[in-house]
Formats: structure tokens, C-alpha cells, sequence
């Protein structure tokens, strides 16, 4: 579904990614591990549109993406969980939540799938009318998560979502993305340092390291590999 | 007692002016952060443009319905052309921008309608309401001037909370790359922004053309008193805009009617400075860690 080839980008005079090569099949999920400053974030934010490449090419379903503005690509059914959620803390749950979705202009569709946030992630309904600031860091991961899903995306990319979180609320939200992918058949790109939750729900697994693709292997053959693990996950 | 109540109603219409500036440079800064210090140009212009309206024989409604059409495209076109070079640039890039399109309208205006100051028709009376005998320093063209922008601002309240377009605006103002993240058109977003503020602007500009003339310096002051009322009310917030606007036009009154006249401008820069040194982030800015 999404081919990376060859990508190059970086900021100012760092260069972040190397030529990284990577697809991500359709309906699987996909993790992207490595250290702190292997570039996954910064994948993630080319890919998204955030971020223009030096060189290389993403393509989705064979379109390019490569020079397509953000915007754009949101419409093509891409969307993109920030580090840390990036919840818009100045506005309510629900304005959060109805925001992911408005550009489909469809409004009984979006107050269909904000209600279906609601039953999924029930701390949310609780909290509908507050503003997202009062929320705890595992709510606000919650409601990206929630307002990326309310704009009905094929392809969900998410950059770190366990960072600063409780293991037990780490193993819920992987497990929701696991669902995600089975039960609605949507595509994920999970950018992870920790590596071992993220291939608890992994098909497959790439592992960065500056910048370079050093392992592309299904999750299970990387959570055997020793050397591997101990060089480049650190567990 | 009598007194007071006439200074504080010739201050709440004034304050409604103020508050209308401050409006317009609040828009503009929550979604920009740039000071429009091409605010006075721009509202100068459109009373330009309404005021030669009914030089040629027009109506005062269509005059106003000149202004706030011209604000509009004026508003967008200027952020389109010439503040969106320097939107992701340093901060004194916009500031220099600013001011040089305020110095450039100036100049325009003064060539194109000379820079004798030209006198500007009320819609309504200026003659002050009576009651119970006491003429009171509230005409109905001053009622007209707090219902204009009243109406203005509860429409404005109304766009941001209650539709959609407005949560779009809201969110290209306060998180531009999370918005864009959802698909928001942050750059139009911020023309539309732009549009609006000077919508207001042009508004300001007619209601108080009558009482300071039209000339091309002759609203100088109000980017002064516009952007006092702004600060007073913590930069950030609409609804500080309003209420600074109006302390601050009640303020100058009274400095006015119980002081000296000739002391109004000294009133507003010894409110702006009380206000800033009790409550540095004006008297409505959120809590200073809102942004985690």
C-alpha cells in the first residue's frame, strides 16, 4: 500500500534519513523501531507530508505523495498521530474529535463516528465538553488517536504513542491499534522505541538506525533475533 | 451624578470603537502573531473609499456596505501578497511589513484625496437623547455605533464557536501543523482571518469618522487607543479586546471630562502601563502553561 524508496530529508545541515527503502502492506501493521535520533520520526513526518524530502519518493496506492501538501494527503485517507498526540489543548473533546473528520463534509457521517470515539473510548464521552488541556497524557493519546480515526484514514501513522504512558495503558492502546487492523481493516504505521510492545502487535518490524534501514524482517523472526535485539532495541 | 453618567456613556461609545481596533488586531494576532501596524492604513483607507461613495452621491448604507466589502478583500489580498512571505519568518520581518504597508496606504490616500480632512455624515442624529428633561451625552447615531458592533460581535462569537469554519479558524490560530494535520487549509484559513480582522476594522473606521474627519492621518489615534485596549485585554482574547475597549474608552472619558482634555493620550499610556505592570499578560490571558 505505501512504498518508500530511496528517501532522503533532514533539517538544515542534519541529515536525518539516509536512502530508506520500505512498503507497508495493506491491512498489516508495521513497526518502525530504532534508538533515540534513528529518524523515525522524521519518516513519519515525510511520509505524512509535514516534511519535504531532499530525495526519494512515497508513493500510496501507486499515487506519488512526494511534493502533495498535507492537506492533501489527509484527503487520500493518510493520517498522522504527532508525538505525544498533539491534542489541541485550547479547544474541547469534542471539537478535538470533530476536527479530524471535517474534511470528508459530511455531517451526519462525522457525528456518527465521533459517537462511535465515544463507545470506544469511553473516558472521552466522560469528558466531551472539557478542553483537552485537563486531560491526562494517556486521555490526550487517546483523543489523537480517536480524532486521526473520526476522518475514516486507510493508512494511520503513529509516532510513539507509549512515550510517557503506564505499561498498562501502553498495552491497551497497542492493543487497539492490533484491532484496528484486524477488525477494520485499516493499515498501521507505528513508530516505536519501545520495541517490545510494539512488536507484541507487529506483523512486521524495520529497524533504524541513523537514518539507514538496518533490519526489515516479520516481527516475530526480529523478537528472535538476539544480535539484532541486543544492537539495535535494547532489551 | 449627571456628569458622571454622560462621561460614561460618551466612554462607551467611544469604547465600542476602541473595541472594534482592538478586535481587529486581536484576530489577527491570535492567528498570526503579527501586530498589524497596518491596521490604521488599512481602516483609513476603506473610510477612504466609503467617504468618496458619498462624495459621488451615494447613501450612507451603501457607503458602509463599500467599507465592509472593501475591508474584506483588502484584508485578504494584503495577507495573501504581502504578509505571507513573512508569515514563517523572524518576527520584526512582519513588523517592518507592516508599518511600510501603513506608510505606503498613508501616501496613497494622500495622493489619491489630498490630505485635507474631509467631514463624514452620521447615519443618525448627533443630537443628545433627553430624559426627564437632562440632555444626556448619548445620541441615536452613538446607539447606533454600540449596536453595530455589538451585532458585529456576537456575529463574530457566533462563526468561531458555533460552526464549523470557525472550529477550522480556531485551530489553524492556535496549532497551524496539527490542523493541517486534520486536513484544516491552514492557508486560507489565515486569508479569511485577515479578511475578517479588517472587516472590523472598516467597521471602526466609518462609525468614527464622523467625530475625528477623514484625512489620511486622521486615524493615527486609533491604532493607539485599538491597540491599548488590545493589550489591556491580554492580546489573545476576543473577548478582552471588547472589554478593554471599553475600560478604556470610560477611562479616557472621565480623564476628559473630570481633567483635561488635552490629557487623553497621556490616560491611555497610564492605563496601558497600571495594566501591564498589576497583570503583565493584559487582564484576560490564559493561565501562562497552557500550551504543554
Amino acid at each position: 500500500m505505501l512504498e518508500v524508496r530511496g528517501l532522503v530529508a533532514g533539517y538544515g545541515a542534519v541529515r536525518a534519513l539516509g536512502g530508506v527503502d520500505m512498503s507497508v502492506a495493506e491491512g498489516s501493521v508495521t513497526a518502525v523501531l530504532g534508538a533515540n535520533g534513528a529518524g523515525k520520526t522524521t519518516l513519519l513526518r515525510t511520509v505524512s507530508g509535514l516534511l519535504r524530502p531532499r530525495s526519494g519518493s512515497v508513493e500510496l496506492d501507486g499515487r506519488d505523495l512526494t511534493r502533495a501538501p498535507v492537506e492533501e494527503i489527509v484527503r487520500l485517507g493518510v493520517a498522522h498521530v504527532p508525538q505525544s498526540g498533539g491534542v489541541i489543548t485550547e479547544l474541547t473533546v469534542r471539537d478535538n474529535l470533530r476536527l479530524g473528520g471535517l474534511w470528508r463534509r459530511d455531517r451526519a457521517g462525522l457525528a456518527r463516528r465521533v459517537a462511535e470515539m465515544y463507545e470506544l473510548f469511553p473516558p472521552l464521552a466522560e469528558r466531551r465538553d472539557r478542553l483537552a488541556a485537563t486531560l491526562s497524557g494517556g486521555e490526550r493519546q487517546m483523543l489523537a488517536l480517536a480524532r486521526a480515526l473520526t476522518g475514516g484514514p486507510r493508512l494511520l501513522l503513529v509516532d510513539e504513542p507509549s512515550l510517557g504512558l503506564a505499561p498498562k495503558v501502553v498495552a491497551s492502546l497497542m492493543a487497539v491499534l492490533r484491532r484496528l487492523c484486524d477488525e477494520d481493516g485499516r493499515t498501521v504505521l507505528l513508530v516505536e522505541q519501545n520495541a517490545r510492545s510494539a512488536l507484541s502487535v507487529a506483523d512486521r518490524a524495520v529497524v533504524l538506525d541513523l537514518g539507514s534501514v538496518v533490519a526489515s524482517e516479520p516481527a516475530a523472526t526480529l523478537a528472535a533475533d538476539d544480535r539484532l535485539r541486543h544492537a539495535y532495541l535494547g532489551f | 451624578m449627571v456628569r458622571f453618567v454622560n462621561l460614561t456613556l460618551a466612554g462607551i461609545t467611544s469604547g465600542a470603537v476602541f473595541a472594534a481596533v482592538a478586535l481587529a488586531l486581536v484576530l489577527i494576532w491570535r492567528a498570526t502573531r503579527i501586530v498589524n501596524f497596518a491596521q490604521g492604513g488599512m481602516l483609513m483607507f476603506t473610510t477612504f473609499l466609503a467617504w468618496s461613495v458619498i462624495d459621488h452621491g451615494g447613501s450612507y448604507w451603501l457607503a458602509l456596505g463599500t467599507a465592509l466589502a472593501s475591508g474584506l478583500v483588502l484584508g485578504a489580498v494584503l495577507e495573501r501578497v504581502v504578509v505571507r512571505p513573512v508569515e514563517s519568518k523572524p518576527p520584526l520581518n512582519a513588523v517592518i511589513v507592516t508599518l511600510g504597508l501603513y506608510v505606503l496606504l498613508q501616501a496613497a490616500a494622500g495622493m489619491i484625496w489630498g490630505d485635507t480632512p474631509h467631514s463624514y455624515p452620521p447615519a443618525f442624529t448627533i443630537r443628545g437623547l433627553s430624559v426627564a428633561g437632562e440632555r444626556l451625552l448619548l445620541s441615536p447615531f452613538d446607539l447606533f455605533v454600540i449596536g453595530a458592533v455589538a451585532a458585529v460581535m456576537v456575529a463574530l462569537t457566533l462563526l468561531f464557536v458555533r460552526t464549523d469554519l470557525g472550529l477550522r479558524l480556531r485551530a489553524a490560530a492556535f496549532a497551524p501543523e496539527i490542523a493541517r494535520l486534520q486536513g484544516v487549509r491552514v492557508g486560507r484559513m489565515l486569508t479569511l482571518g485577515w479578511a475578517l480582522a479588517a472587516l472590523v476594522g472598516s467597521l471602526a473606521g466609518v462609525l468614527v469618522a464622523p467625530s475625528v474627519f477623514v484625512g489620511p492621518a486622521q486615524f493615527d489615534a486609533m491604532l493607539v487607543f485599538g491597540f491599548t485596549a488590545a493589550v489591556i485585554g491580554g492580546l489573545d482574547s476576543p473577548a478582552g479586546a471588547v472589554v478593554g475597549g471599553l475600560l478604556l474608552g470610560c477611562a479616557l472619558s472621565y480623564v476628559s471630562g473630570y481633567v483635561s482634555s488635552d490629557l487623553v493620550t497621556f490616560g491611555a499610556l497610564a492605563a496601558l502601563i497600571t495594566v501591564l505592570m498589576v497583570r503583565p499578560n493584559g487582564l484576560f490571558a490564559a493561565s501562562a502553561g497552557r500550551r504543554v
